[in-house]
Formats: C-alpha cells, sequence, structure tokens
C-alpha cells in the first residue's frame, strides 16, 4: 500500500519540476514545454521513489537505467536531475547556449545522469533493448526503464524493438508510452493514426497495462505490479495531457516547441506557485 | 601467390578473440552463414544475438550494449551495415562515441551477382563524414586478421569493410596493425600508388607491368582511410611525378577524397583516381568481369601511370 505521504512528496516533486521545465524555457526562447510536462509525473515517480539509483554515486553499476526515447522531453530529465543534484541549479539558466552542460536533446557526453544520447525518434528504445539484454547476460538484476512517445511509435524502428525485446523475453525491460494524444504539427489520430496502442503491443508479445499517467498511486502501483512479470518485457501506456500544468498549454499542439511570451511566462509561475502554497 | 578468403579470417579471429575476452558480442541481421559471424555462434551461443532482418534495431542495440560495457559487432552487408543504419550510427553511436564496431561485410562490387541494390559504392564515404568514426579497409586476410586485433583494442567507434570473395594475400603476418599508419609495400621514384581493398593486389601487378616500360611506382597500402594524417601522406608523394590512387569504392568521398582533403594546401604532383565513376553497380557472374567493367584494373592504373608521367 503506497502512503498519502510518499504520494504529496511525489506530487510537489513533480510540481517543482514543472516550475524548473518553466524556467528552461524562459521567454522567447522555443522550448519543449508540452511533452516535457506530459512526462514529468512519470519522470518523478521513477527517479524519486521507484529506481534503485544513488545520488551519492551516479555510475553505481548496479543502477536502474533510465532513457528518454522521446529525448525532445529533456527538460523533464533535466528538472528532475538538478532536484537530485547531478546538474547544478545554475545550469538551467544556460540551458542550450555554448557555455551550458543542457543540450537541446539528453547528451550524455555533456550532461551527469544522462545515459544515452537519444532525439532521433524511435532509437531510445532499441537502445534500452541492447542494455537490458547485456545486464541481464552479466547477471545484473538492475532494470531499464524507457519513456516513448506515443507520436513517436510511427518510427518503423519501435517496432523492430518491440520484436527483439519479446523475443529475447526482456523481462528487465519496462517501456512507458507518453499517450498524450498530440505530435508536433497536431492530433495523431488526424496523421497515421496508431490508435489503439495497446493490442499492438499485446501483438508483439509485451505485457501491457493502461494507466493515467497523471495520477502518482497508479504509477507507483503498475511500476510494481510489472516487476512480477516475468518472461517478457512491459509496456505501460500512460495516458497524460501535452502541456499538463500550464493551463494555456494543456492539449495544445502549438506548445510543442514554442517560445512562450513573458505574460504566459509570469502567468504559469503564478499559477504553479499559488499550487505549491496550497500545499506547503 | 595464395588466395584466402576475408569473411572466413575474420570469422576466425572473432572466435579467437571471443575466448580471451568475453566482454565481446556478436550482432547479424539474419546473414551469419554470409559474414561468417555463424563461426562465434557456434563456439558462443549467449553472446551472438540474431537480429534478424531488423538492422536499424540491431546498430541502437548495440549501442545500448556498449553502454553497459560490452564490445558489440554488428554485422550485415557493407550497403545495409552503413546506409539503411546511417542515422543509427550517426545519432545512436557517433554522437556518444560508443565502443560499436560495425562490420560491413560484401563490401564494394564482391557480391558481384546480386547487383546494384546489393553492392557498396558509397559506404567508405557515408562512414569517413561521421565525427568519431574510425574507418578500415584491409586487403587481404592478413590484414583483417591483424585488424580485428586492433578494433577490440581501440575504444571507439569503428567501420571495417570486407571484402566477399578470395584474395591474394601479400600482407606480413608478422606485427600488430597500427591504425592510421600507411604501410608500404613496393618503392618506386616515379608514381606513388594509394590503394585499399582488392585494389592493392591490382596495383602491386600494375607497379610489376610498369617497372618492365622503365616506369617505378610504389605501392602504398592505405587501409587506413580515417584517420589518415597529412604528414603520413606527404612521406611517400615526395619527388614523384604523379600520384594514382585505387579504390573500389567512388571516387566521390572515398580514400581519393581522404588523401586531396590532407594535401589541399601543399604543392602536389598531380592525382587520379581510379573508382567506380558515380555510378550504381550490376549483376555479372564474375566478380573480375564486374570489376573490369568498371575500369577498376591493372591495366587502367598502367595507363594512367603512363599518363601522368609522360605530363599528359
Amino acid at each position: 500500500m503506497v502512503s498519502e505521504e510518499t504520494i504529496r512528496r511525489l506530487e510537489k516533486i513533480a510540481l517543482k519540476m514543472r516550475l524548473d521545465i518553466l524556467e528552461m524555457v524562459g521567454v522567447g526562447k522555443a522550448g519543449h514545454l508540452g511533452g516535457s510536462s506530459s512526462c514529468a509525473d512519470i519522470v518523478a515517480t521513477l527517479y524519486f521513489h521507484k529506481m534503485r539509483i544513488d545520488p551519492d554515486n551516479p555510475k553505481a553499476e548496479d543502477r536502474d537505467r533510465f532513457l528518454l526515447s522521446k529525448g525532445h522531453g529533456a527538460l523533464a530529465q533535466y528538472a528532475a536531475l538538478v532536484e537530485l543534484g547531478y546538474i547544478p541549479r545554475e545550469e538551467m539558466k544556460k540551458t542550450k547556449t555554448l557555455e551550458g552542460i543542457l543540450q537541446g536533446h539528453p547528451d550524455m557526453k555533456k550532461t551527469p545522469g544522462i545515459e544515452a544520447n537519444t532525439g532521433s525518434l524511435g532509437q531510445g528504445l532499441s537502445i534500452a533493448v541492447g542494455m537490458a539484454l547485456g545486464l541481464r547476460l552479466d547477471k545484473k538484476d538492475s532494470k531499464v526503464y524507457v519513456i516513448v512517445g506515443d507520436g513517436e511509435l510511427a518510427e518503423g524502428q519501435i517496432w523492430e524493438a518491440a520484436m527483439c525485446a519479446s523475443y529475447y523475453k526482456l523481462d528487465n525491460l519496462i517501456a512507458i508510452v507518453d499517450n498524450n494524444k498530440l505530435q508536433a504539427t497536431g492530433p495523431i489520430e488526424e496523421r497515421l493514426n496508431i490508435f489503439p496502442i495497446a493490442p499492438k503491443w499485446e501483438a508483439f508479445g509485451w505485457y501491457v497495462r493502461e494507466i493515467d499517467g497523471h495520477n502518482i498511486r497508479e504509477i507507483i502501483e503498475v511500476l510494481d505490479e510489472v516487476d512480477n512479470v516475468y518472461g517478457k518485457p512491459k509496456v505501460i501506456i500512460a495516458k497524460t495531457i501535452k502541456g499538463k500544468g500550464f493551463s494555456f498549454a494543456e492539449n495544445n499542439p502549438a506548445f510543442h516547441n514554442s517560445p512562450l511570451t513573458e505574460e504566459q511566462y509570469l502567468q504559469a509561475k503564478k499559477e504553479l506557485e499559488e499550487q505549491m502554497a496550497r500545499w506547503s | 601467390m595464395t588466395l584466402e578468403n576475408l569473411r572466413e579470417a575474420y570469422g576466425k579471429t572473432l572466435v579467437e578473440l571471443g575466448a580471451v575476452n568475453k566482454n565481446i558480442v556478436v550482432l547479424d541481421a539474419d546473414l551469419s552463414k554470409s559474414t561468417r559471424t555463424i563461426l562465434f555462434q557456434e563456439a558462443y551461443p549467449d553472446r551472438f544475438f540474431e537480429m534478424s532482418i531488423a538492422e536499424q534495431n540491431m546498430v541502437s542495440v548495440a549501442a545500448g550494449l556498449s553502454l553497459v560495457g560490452k564490445i558489440p559487432f554488428v554485422h550485415s552487408f557493407a550497403v545495409f551495415a552503413t546506409g539503411r543504419t546511417y542515422d543509427q550510427i550517426r545519432q545512436s553511436v557517433c554522437i556518444a562515441g560508443l565502443n560499436v564496431k560495425i562490420c560491413g561485410s560484401s563490401c564494394g562490387l564482391s557480391d558481384f551477382g546480386d547487383g546494384a541494390t546489393h553492392q557498396s559504392i558509397e559506404d567508405v564515404a557515408l562512414m569517413r563524414v561521421l565525427p568519431n568514426m574510425v574507418v578500415l579497409v584491409p586487403a587481404d586476410a592478413n590484414e583483417t586478421r591483424k585488424m580485428v586485433k586492433a578494433m577490440v583494442k581501440h575504444y571507439g567507434p569503428m567501420y571495417i569493410r570486407i571484402n566477399r570473395n578470395d584474395l591474394p594475400v601479400f600482407t606480413s603476418e608478422e606485427g600488430e596493425y597500427e591504425i592510421g599508419k600507411l604501410y608500404q609495400l613496393k618503392d618506386g621514384e616515379d608514381i606513388a600508388i594509394f590503394a585499399n581493398g582488392v585494389m592493392v593486389s591490382k596495383a602491386m601487378i600494375a607497379s610489376d607491368m610498369l617497372e618492365r616500360k622503365g616506369i617505378y611506382a610504389k605501392v602504398i597500402n592505405a587501409s587506413t582511410v580515417k584517420p589518415l594524417e597529412k604528414e603520413e601522406i606527404l612521406r611517400y608523394i615526395k619527388g614523384v611525378k604523379g600520384i594514382i590512387v585505387a579504390e573500389e569504392h567512388s571516387i566521390i568521398g572515398g580514400l581519393g577524397s581522404a588523401i586531396l582533403e590532407q594535401i589541399r594546401n601543399v604543392k602536389h604532383p598531380p592525382v587520379e583516381f581510379i573508382g567506380i565513376k558515380d555510378k550504381f553497380g550490376t549483376s555479372t557472374n564474375n566478380y573480375e568481369e564486374l570489376l573490369a567493367h568498371y575500369g577498376l584494373t591493372a591495366e587502367a592504373i598502367v595507363d594512367t601511370a603512363i599518363s601522368l608521367v609522360r605530363g599528359e
């Protein structure tokens, strides 16, 4: 049973992460607000509750791995890594600058805590498959978590990786689909319509669960549940809202990667800080 | 001269190295009988991963394996190993400089029967343009064996291009392969022939033919296409009347381009290319016939050398 206290703690961290995402997007610069905020609750739950990681020893061999196959959601991961102390807080101001260490997409050579270079869609899931294969070969019990976008499911490589993971029975691999229903230019169902998603993963031999990707309790419970599923890879389809937490950006594809006006920035900051104050 | 198969030498060397280094893992895309990684599969089934006909996934999976400490060797025909997977090699492997070894088997025109779809004329160019990538083109079985050993010792992305057919063995069995070094096989003061792969043996024959006409051509085995340093090239071109670069590859972007890029800002003798002149391949039932069709012969090197000496 997950305690109310744990859930409150994680909700607060996720809210703090959204404030950090807002800081990194800033005013007048482009930034992937929508896809970073849709996966923020999942990222928070993984880093601050579920995964076996040691902030004092970020490279510990037995750590669980986290990959963002939808690399454009990097701001959510950066926010978590800032909160964990892997990335100095002052780096947030230098996002996407020549002086900074935070790239537009995750770069393991530049940013502490990043496990692989992702951003070209479809590849992160395969990289996660490789890690899971290698860890199993070494008889390590570390798990590999990977967030995949629902728009990203249009990439053929995703389904190559899906076949590969089930053929090799990778039960140390957990994929989470950030199912926010929007891609850069608009609704997925009005483009190459990938829906319904669940039967496709089932047909590829995965254990499939669907949850509300903003409900921390559901996220925790499903992550615990899939620990006890053996012999196949697992996928959690998390229903999410693109732009979640930013009232003007929710379900609006215009905020995939666009600049914020000063008014929008201040409005978002006010709304998030008010929420924060209510919880403290 | 003895003939030996490069694929077989490659496959056996991987098995030999796999016995000592348990981190070596092998991935293949349903071509293990042809690439000869089947030998590794038979020896170490737990470290061989059949990735089936899904090359893009194979390369990114290899990136993941390298991130947990493995030394993955990935295999397909050269055309698929570099073209089909170009973005995965670029994004998953090279930007992070991961320790992934890519083997392009049946390279160049060496898969003579299968035609344009299966013949790689641009793989060296594609791999060479990627930052962090090392590009190796062995001339024979001996060099192949030494290169594979060097690949395990060197951390980082590497591409090796393997000919499908039996080729004459003339490089030494002795010593270790030094990445980035040019190997002079024969001396001569009139012409410098830089060649790699199957064209090294053609260059050796051409040099003998030229000698009978009183023209002395040195032959340099340029089996590392990248990294290739200017000083290394300058050592061999001093005083010659002409330079010939011979490769089983498009004349665009391969070894010839790599050499000219390096010597672009120094005074140098005229340079001619023996290579595939911006054309796709075609099917034949005979490798030598196909090489001749594209002008990749000792005779073509001889004619070019004569023209250069005459100042034509």
